[in-house]
């Protein structure tokens, strides 16, 4: 078994224009590799988990950096770091909801050269999937971590189809929780997709967690104003306070008139591969006074439908603990 | 009054460390080298059929491969530098490639091509007790160390791989938390009436519980260049150690002591996996002779995980007897060892640590160590004690309730005091302190207050408050000391001690420049390359050099005090007891007109010749350090000396803890709001470098008790947290900013300068009093597992089965 910790030998692309990027996204297809910050990337292919032909770094467009409002709420730029956006006076006055997200990503390190865009395209962290075996993710036959003696803690609780694998992005929830959308480029022109509809669990797609296929560029995050300075909520629950993954997270946002609970949107990730909106919370709460007595008789509905592993169980009592704090805060 | 001797300074190595220019092993490059990079198992258990490595050598740049058959062989129960006939773990090395660069090295890698067989492997060691339970090695499942006499009548101690299996009623029972009766054992001691101590209990505790390895993760990888000039092997390497590694390393290599030079100026964390010469370094050395060019073995940071050793897991049994006063009057105490590829467990150390900390009147161990195929496992910093230490202190808690005896009463009753004995030979111990600790630190942590505090804090916190007993084995006798006075006046003290990080072999020099009255600025530590004339020293481990080498220190310079004396005798009259050393010279103690500078005293020393400049010396000097006086004969005055100071009995070094948590019952999460420890090593030696000690120490045990653990997949054999991160280790975030810390400092009366050792105790302390705090958190619960991850704690809340199931395996 190798174990390797250089780059392999593969050309390299440094375009500073987007339109140049997307023109060699295209010919390149599905042998390049897009590039931010790195920080899924160079495991996957210093691990030779993934191997392509050429990197094409993304990392030199200006025109993919930073954070503008604009007149239905803010732009943010694919390539905008997360230490960046955690630390935006514009999107903590209004959108702190994905500043909390953002300043808890990873590590200051990490964050400091790590990507909005990269966060949430990042793979799924299953770590049979990223040995490089041959599980259904990876194009083979079977799924390791869903057997009774596999090692599972991490995984998911819903919406498995064949890989069980759980989503590992902090800003994801937040951005579904926003009612984000994402600005998709490649050489047929731009598409915009909703957050929500960004991200793909196993069913609809055994390979992909987004939309993105060969040739697309996530250019931007917009966010719209719709629920700028709502109530927001953000918790995570990993084992160590920094540097690591969330066992689960819990994104929401509410409108709240005289304590009561006029509209919401509630989101947790690390529980399935896509971030999971709590459709059947939002709508029981809808009306509700915003306290620990309505967040403690729909708490236990947040986990309904959870088909839990050998040693993810854990996960449904968080959760719902999540949601209730949320609630209740 | 003393000089040096407890005073702060800054250890030489601290600026390069501090600005980088201090060099590792892997920073040392030299002209022709290069690159080498190992192939490992993909597999748990098997054996190489056939290497085809003929793609890889035809490529531009790649200078050769070497195989297990290329080195001196290794049999079961030795860890191959190279595996071949026995694969025992993923991640085990087969061959190393080399290349005129590491891409070329990587790239080659990729295009040898090994055909194994496979062997059934197994990764739990219950399994491996059951009846028809897969081995790891073919031959067996168990470690046996014992004494064979031979035909001459000479008795060895030999170690052999045996297939032990339990009746399926002993691994039921163990697997659900009970005595395993009818279980074969390879240790057992007791000592005293263990059925009258129990009868004489007003109450007993019957717990089982479960350490999970973890692995040491170095920061510095255990990477390697060796180069061979005119016969001599010159090794840079990565170790706890520096002089412990020369006869090891030699014996591996195939050549005599004066030829190896073993140079490590410093290294990036060992914890126990670096004390001496490891198998792997015989591949740099070997692939470098056989290369006839320098070659760089770099150690990547997944290979570190496998063979950079980890910590034993264990599982056992134990039944603890208290009487009404609260006295410990009975143990009963069964482990069971998951020795990893390489056998061996810590049994016999926790349950020294359990004779530590209860004094029992009788006690009863049993132990077996069971191979898995998982990765090798060694000492790491505290080895069976500090595990034990995290879950015996929630037991030790119910058992003070039990009589109804304050938790922190109960420890000072039943702690090793200087009378008192360690491990189930009862052996004694130079002084021990730990009720003085417990009463030094109840007042600094304020624990009476705290303890009564509410428990409930409300939003979902709940309060905890522990207190725990970290203990080690603190010191070894008989190692030399080398010191030496120049004609330009300077001290030169010879330190065989590594430079691990905890800068002991310093503190140590320290002494001699205590007993000189030497200034510190004039005072040079030669060491970091065998090539300096080092001493025979100590391994750097088991928290021992600071007792230790002050001690072999200490009796250098008295050796060569004496000598300045009889120099000065000699020369201005009188005898050597007419004359007292200060302002660095020698002089009369009725005249101190009538004297002698050491400068001088150097210099008539190399015209004296003799013992006087090292021309003769003590024959009861070990070879090493017979090398190392050779080797600075002639260059002034020489003081070497073996350390027989007359005593018995081990140094113990003790740490107590005290812990206050805030554990969220809704996230499981632990904040940790105060800590505070008090040591009983001694005399503090050096106060910055004590703090520092106490600091990581804590720092470490955090993860011992909350986050960090081996995960293998028993499917596959297969490990899921090879990373740093995956292992989790404490980060900063992880751990209090401030915490307080004091010591006893009662000078140990076996050690001249008053020392003993420090280093492991301070994690154990930290391990017990968190999860002695986790327990008092949740109303008493006993989890009897290290670690307590946050999974477990909400398990345990919301009543999911994880309390109620028989014992995980130690490796999840």
């Amino acid at each position: 078994m190798p174990s390797h910790d250089v780059m392999p030998n593969m050309e390299l692309y440094q375009p500073v224009q987007v339109e140049d990027a997307l023109e060699i996204a295209d010919r390149l297809a599905e042998r390049g590799w897009l590039v931010g910050g790195g920080q899924d990337t160079y495991g996957w292919l210093k691990d030779r988990a993934k191997s392509v032909d050429a990197l094409i770094d993304l990392s030199g467009i200006e025109s993919l950096r930073g954070i503008r409002e604009t007149a239905d709420g803010v732009e943010i730029g694919a390539l905008t770091t997360l230490t960046e956006i955690a630390s935006s006076d514009v999107l903590k006055s209004s959108y702190s909801l994905l500043t909390d997200a953002a300043s808890v990503v990873a590590s200051p390190q990490i964050r400091n050269i790590g990507t909005l865009g990269g966060n949430v395209s990042q793979d799924v962290r299953c770590w049979y999937y990223r040995r490089g075996l041959s599980c259904y993710r990876a194009g083979g036959n079977l799924c390791y971590a869903d057997t009774p003696q596999g090692m599972n803690r991490e995984h998911a609780l819903f919406d498995a189809s064949r890989c069980v694998a759980a989503g590992a992005s902090d800003t994801a929830p937040a951005l579904v929780a926003l009612d984000a959308s994402m600005v998709i480029r490649n050489g047929g022109g731009e598409r915009v997709v909703a957050a929500e509809d960004f991200f793909v669990g196993p069913a609809n797609d055994i390979v992909n967690t987004t939309v993105l296929r060969p040739g697309d560029i996530l250019t931007a995050v917009r966010i719209p104003n719709t629920w700028a300075g709502a109530t927001f909520y953000w918790e995570k629950v990993a084992d160590r306070n920094v540097w690591d993954f969330s066992l689960v997270n819990i994104a929401a946002a509410f409108r709240v008139s005289d304590g009561t609970i006029t509209d919401s949107r509630i989101v947790a990730g690390a529980v399935q591969t896509t971030p999971r909106r709590l459709g059947n919370v939002e709508a029981a709460i809808r009306g509700q006074a915003k306290n620990l007595q309505t967040a403690e008789s729909v708490m236990t509905m947040a986990t309904e439908g959870a088909r839990t592993l050998a040693h993810n169980g854990f996960k449904v009592p968080l959760m719902q603990n999540l949601v209730k704090r949320a609630i209740a805060a | 009054m003393t000089t040096h001797i407890g005073h702060d300074f800054t250890p030489p190595c601290v600026p390069g460390k501090v600005t980088g220019e201090i060099k590792y092993a892997e920073d040392y490059k030299r002209e022709g080298m290069v690159f080498a990079r190992i192939l490992t198992s993909p597999l748990p258990a098997g054996r190489v059929v056939n290497i085809d490595a003929s793609e890889a050598l035809r490529m531009d740049g790649v200078v050769g491969i070497i195989t297990a058959d290329d080195l001196p062989p290794v049999a079961p129960p030795g860890n191959p530098a190279l595996a071949s006939e026995y694969v025992t773990y993923v991640g085990q090395p087969i061959l190393a490639v080399a290349a005129t660069s590491e891409e070329i090295a990587e790239s080659a890698l990729d295009r040898i091509r090994v055909d194994f067989e496979r062997r059934d492997f197994v990764t739990d060691p219950l399994e491996s007790l059951t009846p028809g339970g897969k081995n790891c090695y073919p031959d067996g499942n168990v470690l046996v160390r014992s004494n064979r006499t031979g035909e001459d009548g000479v008795t060895t101690r030999v170690a052999e791989i045996q297939d032990i299996k339990w009746p399926q009623s002993a691994v039921d029972a163990i697997r659900a938390g009970q005595e395993p009766v009818g279980g074969e054992f390879t240790t057992e001691w007791a000592f005293g009436d263990l059925d009258a101590g129990f009868a004489e209990a007003a109450a007993i505790v019957e717990e089982p519980f479960v350490t999970i390895g973890y692995p040491h993760h170095s920061l510095e990888a255990r990477t390697g260049m060796a180069y061979w000039e005119n016969g001599k092997c010159y090794f840079h390497g990565s170790s706890q150690s520096q002089s412990a590694n020369n006869a090891g390393l030699a014996r591996m290599l195939g050549i005599d002591l004066a030829d190896l030079v073993f140079i490590n100026e410093a290294t990036g964390g060992g914890f126990g996996s670096k004390i001496g010469p490891y198998p792997f370094m015989a591949i740099t050395g070997y692939f470098s002779r056989i290369l006839n060019r320098p070659v760089q073995l770099r150690i990547t940071r997944e290979q570190e995980f496998y063979i950079g050793s980890a910590r034993s897991g264990m599982q056992g049994w134990i039944k603890i007897g208290v009487k009404e006063d609260g006295k410990v009057s009975a143990v009963d105490l069964v482990i069971v060892n998951d020795g990893g590829a390489t056998g061996g467990g810590s049994g016999n150390s926790s349950a020294q640590h359990v004779t530590v900390a209860y004094q029992p009147e009788t006690m009863r161990y049993r132990g077996i160590s069971v191979y898995t195929n998982t990765t090798p496992r060694g000492a790491q910093r505290g080895p069976g004690q500090n595990e034990m230490a995290a879950v015996l202190a929630p037991m030790t808690d119910k058992a003070a309730r039990a009589v109804g005896v304050d938790r922190v009463a109960f420890r000072r009753l039943n702690g090793l005091r200087s009378d008192g004995f360690q491990g189930g030979n009862q052996s004694p111990v130079t002084s021990s302190f730990i009720a003085e600790a417990l009463d030094q630190g109840a007042r600094m942590f304020d624990y009476a207050a705290k303890d009564a505090q509410p428990k409930d804090l409300g939003n979902s916190k709940v309060r905890g408050v522990g207190v725990g007993l970290g203990y080690h084995g603190a010191g070894g006798r008989g190692y030399d000391g080398l010191v030496r006075i120049t004609p330009d006046g300077r001290l030169h003290v010879h330190s065989g001690v590594g430079n691990l990080g905890t800068y002991s072999y310093a503190g140590t020099s320290r002494v001699a420049a205590e007993v000189l009255q030497m200034p510190w600025d004039n005072t040079d530590i030669q060491r970091g390359r065998s090539d300096r004339h080092l001493p025979h020293s100590s391994g750097q481990g088991g928290s021992n050099t600071i007792f230790t080498h002050s001690r072999a220190n200490y009796v250098a310079s008295m050796d060569l005090l004496n000598k300045l004396k009889e120099i000065a005798a000699m020369d201005l009259g009188g005898s050597a007891d007419d004359y007292e050393i200060g302002g660095e010279r020698v002089y009369r103690s009725d005249d101190s007109a009538t004297g002698m500078t050491y400068a001088q005293a150097a210099q008539r020393a190399i015209q004296l010749g003799g013992r006087f400049s090292g021309e003769e010396y003590p024959d009861d000097l070990n070879d090493l350090t017979k090398l190392a006086v050779q080797g600075v004969a002639g260059t002034g005055l020489v003081g070497s000396a073996r350390d027989n100071i007359p005593g018995q009995g081990q140094p113990p070094g003790n740490v107590v803890g005290f812990c206050e948590i805030e554990l969220d019952k809704d996230t499981g999460k632990i904040e940790i709001l105060d800590y505070a420890s008090v040591a009983d090593c001694g005399t503090v030696v050096h106060p910055k470098n004590f703090d520092n000690s106490m600091r990581g120490g804590m720092v470490w045990g955090v993860g011992l008790t909350n986050l960090e653990r081996h995960v293998y997949d028993p499917q596959n054999g297969l490990p899921a947290n090879t990373g740093i991160y995956q292992s989790k280790p404490p980060t900063n975030m992880d751990v209090p900013v401030d915490t307080q810390h004091g010591a006893v400092n009662i000078p140990d009366p076996q050690n001249p300068m008053g020392g003993r050792g420090i280093g492991e105790p301070t994690q154990g302390a930290m391990a017990a009093a968190l999860a002695s705090a986790i327990s008092d958190a949740l109303e008493g619960h006993l989890f009897n597992s290290a670690p307590t991850t946050t999974d477990m704690i909400i398990d345990h809340l919301a009543g999911n089965d994880y309390s109620t199931k028989s014992l995980k395996t130690n490796t999840f």
